[in-house]
């Protein structure tokens, strides 16, 4: 059986209308089968029929024009990001569609559900270097998780509804179609859109199985230095209520990676923090030495391991992950619960027990104070007269109260947002985690703000990361879109001067980024905004900011040479973080 | 030290870019395929693929997760040499001039169990299968002779222990899991057991 053919019920059509459609009136209908609402894209020649189409369906489907393709794709990834919906994306062939491969490869390293349709020339002009003709299908192999190229109309329906649903089912990711031009004029009989709810090569979802479910919780009964560790899975498997009675239940104290952020309170009372690089001092010092290492839906990233051979080695490891490959990958595990965690967590907190470790608890607190009083304190309070990025976060969280979705972008405020905003809800935290992509914030915000219109959406960004994509200026112009741009400006590639100085001696090379009048360029924009560099503005300027209706851009000029502590030197393991 | 050698089968859907998706998790990680076949399996409609790589246990693992997470892969396992039957199959072209004077040739070649597959006044083509020392060995004796050409086909498997992949399939294609697979009791009367 080729599994591109309709599902069973779905062949059984002998009394449903049968519509002589186009292969782009098709994929209207799939995308409004799918309940999507906003579509992010930019037209162009082989995709032209689709958009035609798509003039016949404004009312229904929202198109956002980004200003490059690789906008689109971290918008839709914002959306999905804050939504929990998978994220649409129009582009067309050749360049536009190697325009999405960055976006792509974010949305494929950090689990984001992105289903992106391209066009493409005529299939009868497939390998005759047509213009504006690319090998879209290889090019994006390696990126996507899966990939599809439709030839005939009829194809269509059946291969976008498998899109939808391996993008968003299982460990999510992006998926690309492209669609050849003669596909998408193409009449054929439409037999009405199943969604795909089952591929038979295709296994989204292990089996939960008894045993292991027993086996950690034994070990997690019988430890004296139990240690959770989380990751977006969490959120992406809609677990946070069962994560929060689990750890509840368990007393166990809980560190986020980068991505996991948000999923709980970041003053719940077991939360201790973030793990990783710039991570907090205790979550990772503790890693070496708690008994029990609990992995909830997180990959083990270099970035949170530090040195590999030097990670958690006293520690016995249960590693809960929906996605077998990433079981034994980098850390060895005591015991694998495979599964998706809202399914686990429940079953493990039934038979774990009751339990609460305040000795062990309070080793985390002690860790805190030692950071609070050599890093945070100088960093939300500092003596001198310059501006930290952290005093700006801490001003924001005072306005937000944790509410607000933080996008940011990457490298030190990146870092210091996400050491020191606030969340108290969850798809609060949006950032590039695993892939680092410059340039994701502003279109990432903008997405966000489609996926969640209700919540205030702030992107923090650097001055170097801005300008890889500020071009989406005119989208947020065109479409409206109310989002807080937070400019944290100290005229440096940040991070990279920051290893420069620490690593290299301070031969800082190539590092030093100048900038254009961002606030002008944003009124080119018609964006209002302002600059501030004196500690006496900024919470007025915050607050203008926040208060704004509309899209506002705040830059701030925070001081140049600082560096984010503590840090995990490369090569080092998590144990040896430095605080200054 | 030479890394031990194992072999590699992957069932599949019969794709277009399937053979890139999985190619490209060997080339990623910089890990060279000494061979790789692609074929109908002895179910119709399912692909099957015979790779042969030099690689630990641990790394051929992970890469068979790699392999499995596939959307369009059903399966994949890993065997050693002694786990399954393979043969490899390799032709040899010769010049008749030297086969029709030198019984010598005649011997090698009934030695080595080669069959003559096309026979021309200028040149026979040979025939033999088997693992890749028995093939490389003959190549070796026919060298001094003028071997004109040779070609050596990938290697074919069959997994000693494997009752095939029919019952499997049913599994993969029921949207259920089988009984066998549901060993969770609590998974059944999740209302009762968890009140949250």
């Amino acid at each position: 059986m080729n599994t591109l053919e309709m599902p069973r019920e779905s062949t059984k059509t002998e009394f449903k209308k049968v519509e002589n459609l186009s292969g782009s009136e098709a994929v209207m209908r799939a995308l409004i089968e799918e309940s999507v609402t906003t579509i992010f894209g930019y037209p162009g020649g082989a995709i032209m029929p689709i958009y035609d189409a798509l003039y016949d369906h404004q009312h229904e489907l929202q198109h956002i024009l980004v200003r490059h393709e690789q906008g689109a794709v971290h918008a839709a990834q914002g959306f999905a990001r804050s939504s929990g919906r998978t994220g649409v994306v129009f582009a067309t062939s050749g360049p536009g569609a190697t325009n999405l491969v960055t976006g792509l490869a974010d949305a494929m390293i950090d689990s984001t559900p992105v289903v992106c349709i391209t066009g493409q020339v005529f299939a009868h002009l497939l390998g005759t270097d047509a213009f504006q003709e690319t090998d879209v299908i290889n090019i994006t192999t390696p990126v996507t998780k899966w990939n599809y190229q439709v030839t005939e109309a009829h194809e269509i329906p059946a291969v976008l509804a498998k899109a939808f649903y391996i993008a968003g089912s299982g460990r999510p990711g992006p998926v690309l179609i492209d669609i050849t031009k003669n596909a998408q004029l193409q009449k054929f009989d439409y037999g009405g859109y199943s969604r795909c709810t089952h591929i038979r090569s295709y296994r989204p979802k292990p089996h939960v199985r008894k045993k292991y479910i027993e086996e950690a919780a034994q070990l997690i009964n019988e430890a004296h230095k139990p240690f959770v560790i989380f990751g977006q899975g969490v959120i992406l498997g809609n677990a946070e209520k069962e994560f929060r009675n689990f750890i509840e239940k368990t007393g166990i104290p809980a560190a986020w990676t980068i991505m996991g952020m948000s999923a709980i309170p970041t003053d719940h009372p077991l939360a201790v923090g973030m793990l990783g690089m710039h991570g907090n001092y205790g979550p990772n010092v503790l890693t070496n030495e708690c008994d029990v290492l609990i992995a909830i839906g997180m990959r083990f990233d270099d970035r949170v391991t530090g040195r590999l051979d030097k990670y958690a080695k006293q520690a016995r490891v249960i590693h809960l992950d929906i996605d077998p490959a990433e079981i034994d990958k980098n850390v060895k595990s005591t015991v694998a619960v495979w599964g998706d965690c809202k399914e686990t967590l429940p079953l493990l907190t039934e038979i774990v027990n009751r339990r609460s470790y305040p000795e062990w608890l309070e080793r985390f607190r002690e860790y805190q104070r030692q950071e609070d009083e050599q890093c945070i304190v100088p960093e939300l309070n500092p003596k001198s007269e310059v501006l930290t990025m952290g005093e700006v976060i801490k001003v924001l969280n005072e306005l937000t109260e944790g509410n607000a979705i933080i996008v940011t972008d990457v490298g030190q405020h990146q870092m210091v947002a996400c050491r020191y905003a606030r969340h108290n809800r969850t798809q609060s935290n949006i950032t590039s985690g695993g892939l680092g992509t410059m340039g994701f914030a502003l279109p990432a915000a903008i997405g966000a703000k489609f996926g969640a219109p209700d919540r205030t959406v702030v992107a923090i960004i650097g001055d170097g990361g801005f300008q890889m994509t500020l071009q989406e200026l005119g989208t947020i112009m065109q479409s409206n879109v109310d989002i807080k741009i937070l400019i944290l400006n100290n005229n440096f590639l940040g991070m990279v001067r920051q290893w420069q100085q620490l690593f290299n001696d301070r031969r800082y090379s190539f590092v030093e980024i100048a900038s254009p009048d961002f606030v002008t360029l944003a009124s080119a924009y018609k964006v209002e905004g302002r600059r501030v560099s004196q500690r006496t503005e900024l919470s007025g300027a915050m607050a203008t900011m926040i208060n704004h209706r509309g899209a506002y851009l705040l830059e701030v000029m925070v001081g140049k040479e600082n560096n984010v502590f503590p840090m995990v030197p490369q090569g080092c393991s998590v144990a040896e973080i430095r605080l200054k | 030290m030479q890394k031990p050698e194992f072999t590699i089968t992957v069932y599949t859907e019969n794709q277009i870019g399937l053979l890139n998706r999985i190619a490209i998790i060997f080339s990623r990680r910089k890990i060279n395929i000494e061979s790789l076949n692609t074929s109908p399996s002895e179910i119709d409609s399912v692909h099957r693929f015979t790779i042969v790589i030099n690689e630990t246990e641990d790394v051929v693992r992970k890469l068979c997760r790699q392999i499995e997470k596939q959307v369009d892969v059903l399966k994949a396992y890993y065997n050693t040499n002694d786990e399954i039957i393979w043969q490899e199959l390799a032709l040899y072209k010769v010049p008749t001039a030297i086969i029709a004077e030198k019984v010598k040739v005649e011997r090698l070649l009934r030695e080595y169990g080669a069959r003559a597959v096309a026979i021309r006044t200028d040149y026979i083509v040979f025939e033999t299968s088997g693992h890749q020392e028995e093939i490389e060995g003959l190549v070796g004796a026919l060298e001094p002779f003028g071997l004109i050409e040779f070609v050596r086909s990938a290697r074919v498997a069959i997994i000693k222990d494997s009752k095939g992949f029919h019952e499997k399939l049913k599994e993969f294609e029921s949207e259920e899991p089988g009984a066998g697979l549901i060993e969770n009791e609590f998974l059944d009367q999740q209302d009762e057991v968890f009140t949250m």
